[in-house]
């Protein structure tokens, strides 16, 4: 009755929350599936074969050692103690020594083995995961957030790890030390042993229903700690729009009830582990007390020795914990497939943009579109339809358009971040879908208006794709970018930057990001209104270094000034998806009233230059 | 701090204590802006290395130099808590004395419950047997069962209840964390912000309050427990037989001692695992979040060889946390089974003799398997505790800020306000800057529209924040209506003064909770008629759900000229009596920005207006430009008059008309 309604609660919190990836309860159609996955993960298992076979013996020996333990106590206490024989009890209290320690060496052998195996699966694992995800194209990251594809990369991982390195090791050790416990209190007084190896059905059974509610409310816990971390991350970023609005009592009421709802989740947990944890240590008493009481019995009987009743304390005690977590292994075991369902979801995944064979061994850089189009998936409209475009080699285009026209569009599909959906794309006559994706992205490199920094130092960062540019190249491009400012940085360009590092402005961002495009000297070149962030100052410095790059190579620029635009030769205006006018800046400013209209006003007060 | 801390941690320690002190701006580099310098600590070695931050040639090299203040304290801060974290600690727990004392009383009774068993067992094998052997029936026995079942009952009840009590407690001083942190946070003033940075909040909010919730849920039971079972059951085997106790609580010394080396060994493993995967998660994040990048530039291939190197990293930190574990786990039962043998041999011995009964051997064996297993427990709780600890010094740290822009004791209520300011003798620096506006004495009248330009730096922004009490002049005072910002109170202020900026942040939520963001109770008609007034309501209505459509995180796929029309929407739905408008129009196209320009006459007609400008077109609304330069207004007057003057303004309009001929 519990799970039937626990899984109806998943399925609903799942319908609710498509954007939210909860692993959900897998249905039996579903289990089999994730053995399978599970199953096909072993093979990074292979390398460790031997270390394998060692954790295995110590652990079956372990177990062995640890149950004959209290067996010798039974013998002390019945042979030498009840017959006052002082010489048969040295070799058997020198028994117990050995058998102790050996047990503890064989765990330590167990454990230490461990590690090369579990670890080594989980890191290989993750390496291939990172490998794949970096050749799947922009249009599965954009349906999958970075967090998600974490979640893979570790939670997912170590749960994997963990099952197959100990879940999986302590199931079928645990199955065995309560097999050879319960055949040894068997044969040492079956009815005792019976009520033993009853007892633990109700406790392995409760437990197992336990886990799985365990599991169900701490995921909900989780979802809630993920949403109140979203609000937290709002309120931290958005904080001068909270001010700017005085709106601090309506945030910190959406935060206050989201809290509230954590601790009420919270402390549903709380109630349940609380109950299942007593139950955990009532019912071995419990079962001590029925042993004591019915040994007792069975000594007065004569039918038992004080020595087995002893022996028989202890080894109902040595039970408790293998039956406990039998119910937590099993639901480990369950998340385990889970979680390798999901990271093999993502292993699986083709990736829809993969690189022809064909390489340009001298590059021109004569790019035509050729009746280009694209649609998003699942949208109703193109964003760019029909576009037909010719940059000759040496020649720079300006794209010129409204907001939305699909400007940002165009330039991806040239070095393939996106794949028309009709139509095609040509770089001296050869379908960009025939290169390979190292030619084609080293013909051309492209600059975008959101430049993107990594956590890593000014020089990493810069020549990105080019591990071996010296550093004069490095130097040229930093100044053409006017981004010399790098070397001023407290450790120069070592200095590291991005989130984890230093804090850099917009502009200065944009002048890195724009060094980066034009370091190796790209034959065509892409900048998506890489300028917007620089005041005009240094616009028309950055402005005026380009022109001599653009000289030498085929340029393509999104524009939304007119000092950008003279930059190009030509100018395409892009409107609702297609390029309705080409031409000269002049022309088109006295031809065409949308053209005038999207450039003309646009005078700027800042410039210190024009202000002199 | 220990001696062996050395400058370094001193200094990070130190920096720690008090993490939004304003830092110096190194001279030779204010070229860069305070924006760059945010949160920085000026460089004390130029060119060297930091300590502590090296890692490896290797990873240096790529990762180049932070040069932020490291804000992790570190993790032998110990459990000695400063001052300061102690007196959060008992704040956050005075409230639950009684259920403390209560708590106190209950685990006691659990615990000598649970300590009675073996006791009880070794009374049913030494004095309920022997009558019944002797066939003087069960009566002692049956006594002696009653008294195991009820104090096995007495335990689980106590126990659960000890669970839900302190479960509660713990969850109620978490809520109470999460909120005095959060609206402190909130309360805080801009200039904080600048310092610290989102990224520090949210992980104050998040993992630090999470390390916290860590330890009240498991690491409290746990040690409670394991300390009070230690000392009972070393009691109760001295009682029970004192020479046999001593054998058996002769490897006692060893046991703490070893316990002592782990707990020193895994607080360093524990660090560096955490230092490791923060690596690992740091690279695939940025990874993945900037694929595009790593794709345009093709640096897939050196990605994946830093990846596996940090991934390597963490693979070894890990290992050697695992080994660790495995040295220690056998270690303590190692100990355990020698003490096992030593007391079946000694007691055997002293069975043999007569002098120990066989209840007692028994009794032993059961109390030396509840000795040794929360040994283990101990160890690991020390991490969680550890790391509580530092969190809770970070968090401490951070409700001892005091905002700078403080609220007024006794406000002055302003119900409605017309909108007139004057600046009288103001003065403005950042921190220990240089003056950014040396004296400003200005007066708007209600209603008016004031367009302000200048060149970047000229303090045009900063005239801004004054009149949005973002900051607070050092001297002379901003008025709105006659009243001394200083002395509204913040609501009242936000109610009457807005200001936009380039900045659009879109929270989560739809298009219209963002847009309804300006006035909380607003309807979804006056929302679309926002809207509609600066001329969103086109590009909202063609989205797929309209109003309804998720603006998703910060803002999705909508553009960055259509995140500021809704910031506009917004702004207009607050309908304040001044409006600060900071480069709002900066990310329009020239055809949006005429739009939204042609709404501002109408809209801006009945308020007062403050537009901080980029293009000669926003000038055109405006009653009154101010020209600034310098932290100084060095023209002012109506438009056409300075046009058609010999100043600035008009040699820059004079080159406008030029261009377009």
């Amino acid at each position: 009755m519990v799970r039937s309604e626990s899984t109806v609660q998943s399925d609903a919190g799942g319908a609710l929350r498509p954007l939210i990836d909860h692993p959900q309860v897998p249905g039996p159609k579903a289990r089999r599936s994730s053995w399978h996955s599970l199953w096909r993960l072993r093979s990074y298992l292979r390398p460790y074969v031997p270390k394998l076979v060692v954790t295995w013996l110590a652990a079956l020996l372990g177990i062995a050692a640890g149950t004959v333990i209290p067996l010798v106590s039974k013998e002390i206490i019945d042979g030498p103690v009840a017959h006052g024989d002082l010489g048969g009890l040295i070799p058997l209290g020198l028994l117990a020594f050995g058998l102790g320690a050996a047990e503890a060496v064989l765990t330590f052998i167990r454990r230490w083995s461990s590690a090369g195996p579990v670890l080594g699966l989980e890191t290989a694992i993750r390496d291939d995961l990172y490998r794949h995800l970096q050749r799947l194209p922009m249009s599965f990251h954009d349906r999958w957030q970075s967090g998600q594809l974490l979640s893979r990369a570790t939670t997912d991982l170590s749960t994997i790890r963990r099952f197959l390195g100990f879940g999986v090791l302590f199931l079928i050790m645990n199955i065995l030390q309560l097999t050879a416990v319960t055949v040894v209190l068997l044969r040492m007084y079956w009815p005792l042993g019976l009520l033993v190896a009853g007892s633990a059905v109700p406790v392995v059974a409760l437990s197992l229903k336990f886990e799985r509610r365990y599991k169900l409310v701490s995921r909900q816990l989780q979802d809630q700690q993920g949403d109140l971390a979203t609000l937290v991350e709002e309120s931290a970023v958005g904080i001068r729009t909270i001010k700017a609005f005085g709106r601090r009592e309506h945030v910190f009421g959406n935060f206050a009830a989201a809290a509230g709802e954590i601790r009420r989740t919270a402390l549903r947990k709380v109630r349940l582990a609380s109950r299942f944890f007593t139950f955990l240590e009532v019912a071995p008493n419990v079962t001590l007390a029925l042993v004591l009481l019915l040994g007792a019995i069975a000594v007065g009987a004569g039918a038992l020795t004080l020595g087995t009743l002893v022996a028989f304390t202890t080894l109902v005690l040595q039970l408790v914990w293998p039956v406990a977590s039998l119910g937590y292994i099993l639901t480990m075991g369950q998340e385990a497939m889970t979680s390798a369902d999901r990271v093999t979801e993502v292993l699986d995944t083709v990736p829809a943009i993969r690189g022809g064979t064909a390489v340009i061994k001298r590059p021109r850089g004569h790019v035509r579109f050729e009746g280009a189009g694209f649609r998003f998936p699942g949208a109703d409209r193109p964003v760019l339809r029909d576009v037909w475009l010719e940059v000759r080699p040496g020649e720079t285009i300006a794209v010129v358009g409204a907001t939305g026209s699909g400007k940002t569009t165009l330039t991806a599909l040239v070095p393939r971040l996106l794949d028309v959906t009709a139509g095609r794309v040509t770089i001296d006559g050869h379908d960009v879908r025939d290169l390979s994706l190292t030619s084609l992205r080293s013909v051309v490199a492209t600059a975008f208006e959101e430049p993107t920094l990594f956590s890593m130092s000014v020089r990493e960062n810069v020549t990105l794709g080019h591990g071996n540019a010296s550093e004069e190249e490095i130097r040229q491009a930093l100044e053409i970018a006017q981004a010399t400012f790098a070397y001023d940085l407290p450790w120069g360009l070592d200095t590291r930057i991005g989130e984890q590092g230093m804090s850099l402005s917009g502009g200065q961002r944009q002048r890195l990001a724009l060094a980066r495009a034009i370091l190796g000297r790209p034959r065509v070149l892409v900048l998506d209104d890489t300028l917007s962030a620089l005041d005009v100052e240094t616009e028309a410095l950055v402005e005026e270094a380009l022109r001599g790059v653009l000289a030498e190579a085929t340029g393509i620029i999104v524009a939304h000034r007119a000092s950008t635009v003279l930059l190009a030769d030509r100018v395409a205006l892009l409107r609702d998806g297609t390029i309705t006018h080409i031409g000269r800046h002049g022309e088109l400013l006295s031809a065409v009233p949308e053209y005038r209209e999207l450039l003309a006003q646009d005078a700027d007060l800042d410039p210190e230059g024009s202000l002199r | 701090m220990s001696q062996d801390t050395g400058s370094e941690a001193d200094n990070d320690g130190g920096d720690a204590a008090e993490p939004v002190r304003a830092r110096r701006v190194p001279g030779g580099a204010r070229e860069l802006g305070d924006r760059v310098w945010r949160g920085m600590r000026a460089p004390r070695a130029r060119g060297t290395t930091p300590a502590g931050d090296v890692g490896d040639a290797e990873e240096a090299a790529w990762r180049g130099v932070a040069a932020e203040e490291r804000e992790e304290i570190p993790e032998r801060v110990s459990l000695l808590l400063r001052t300061r974290s102690r007196r959060l600690l008992g704040d956050l727990l005075r409230p639950h004395r009684r259920a403390i004392a209560v708590l106190t009383a209950i685990i006691v009774v659990s615990n000598a419950a649970g300590l009675a068993l073996p006791y009880l067992v070794k009374a049913g094998i030494d004095d309920g047997i022997p009558p019944m052997v002797r066939g003087q029936g069960a009566g002692t026995l049956l006594a002696i069962v009653g008294a195991v079942l009820a104090a096995a009952l007495a335990q689980g009840l106590t126990r659960q209840a000890f669970l839900q009590m302190s479960g509660r407690i713990g969850q109620d001083i978490l809520l109470e964390l999460r909120r005095r942190v959060f609206d402190h946070f909130q309360r805080l003033s801009l200039s904080f912000h600048e310092k610290y940075t989102s990224g520090r909040v949210i992980s104050r909010l998040t993992s630090d309050v999470d390390a916290i919730a860590e330890l009240l849920d498991s690491g409290f039971d746990g040690l409670v427990t394991a300390v009070l079972t230690l000392c009972g059951t070393a009691v109760m085997l001295l009682v029970l037989d004192v020479h046999l106790g001593l054998v058996a609580l002769l490897p006692l010394p060893v046991l703490l001692l070893f316990t002592r080396w782990f707990r020193r060994q895994s607080s360093v493993a524990y660090r560096r695992t955490r230092e490791a995967v923060a690596l690992v998660i740091v690279h695939f994040v940025e990874s993945m979040t900037g694929i595009r990048a790593v794709q345009a530039f093709r640096r897939e291939p050196r990605n994946q060889e830093i990846f596996e190197r940090l991934n390597a990293n963490y693979r070894a930190a890990n290992t050697r946390g695992m080994r660790l574990v495995a040295v220690f786990m056998p270690g303590i039962k190692l100990i355990g089974n020698v003490t096992v043998a030593a007391v079946l041999l000694y007691g055997g011995l002293l069975a043999l003799r007569g002098t120990v009964t066989v209840g007692v051997l028994a009794a032993f064996l059961l109390y030396l398997r509840q000795f040794y297993e929360p040994m283990q427990e101990i160890s690991q709780f020390y991490n969680a505790l550890q790391s509580a600890g530092a969190a809770l010094e970070k968090l401490s740290g951070v409700l001892e800020e005091r905002p700078s822009v403080a609220e007024p004791r006794r406000p002055v209520p302003l119900p409605r306000a017309a909108g007139a300011l004057r600046f009288e003798g103001v003065r403005f620096a950042y921190a220990d800057g240089p003056p950014v506006l040396p004296l400003i004495d200005l007066e708007i009248r209600a209603g008016q529209t004031v367009a302000l330009v200048g060149t970047t730096g000229a303090g045009k922004t900063t005239l801004a924040k004054l009149i949005a009490r973002f900051h607070d002049p050092v001297a002379g005072r901003v008025l709105l209506d006659g009243v001394n910002l200083r002395d509204l109170d913040e609501d009242t202020l936000r109610r009457h003064v807005v200001m936009v900026t380039q900045e659009n942040y879109l929270f989560g939520g739809t298009i219209a909770d963002n847009v309804r963001f300006g006035r909380p109770g607003a309807t979804d008609a006056e929302i679309e008629r926002a809207a509609a007034a600066i001329g969103a309501h086109g590009f909202i209505s063609a989205l797929p759900d309209g109003y309804a459509t998720q603006a998703g995180k910060h803002g999705g796929r909508l553009s960055a000229g259509q995140r500021q029309l809704v910031a506009f929407a917004r702004a207009f739905l607050a309908d304040p009596a001044v409006l600060i408008l900071d480069e709002a129009t900066s990310s329009l196209d020239v055809p949006s920005e005429r739009l939204v320009q042609r709404a501002l006459r109408t809209i801006l007609a009945d308020r007062t207006a403050l537009i901080i400008a980029h293009r000669l077109s926003t000038v055109e609304i405006a009653d009154r430009v101010l020209v600034m330069e310098h932290g100084r207004i060095v023209e002012d007057g109506p438009p056409d008059r300075l046009i058609s003057g010999t100043g600035r303004f008009a040699r820059l309009h004079r080159a406008w008309l030029d261009s377009l001929a």
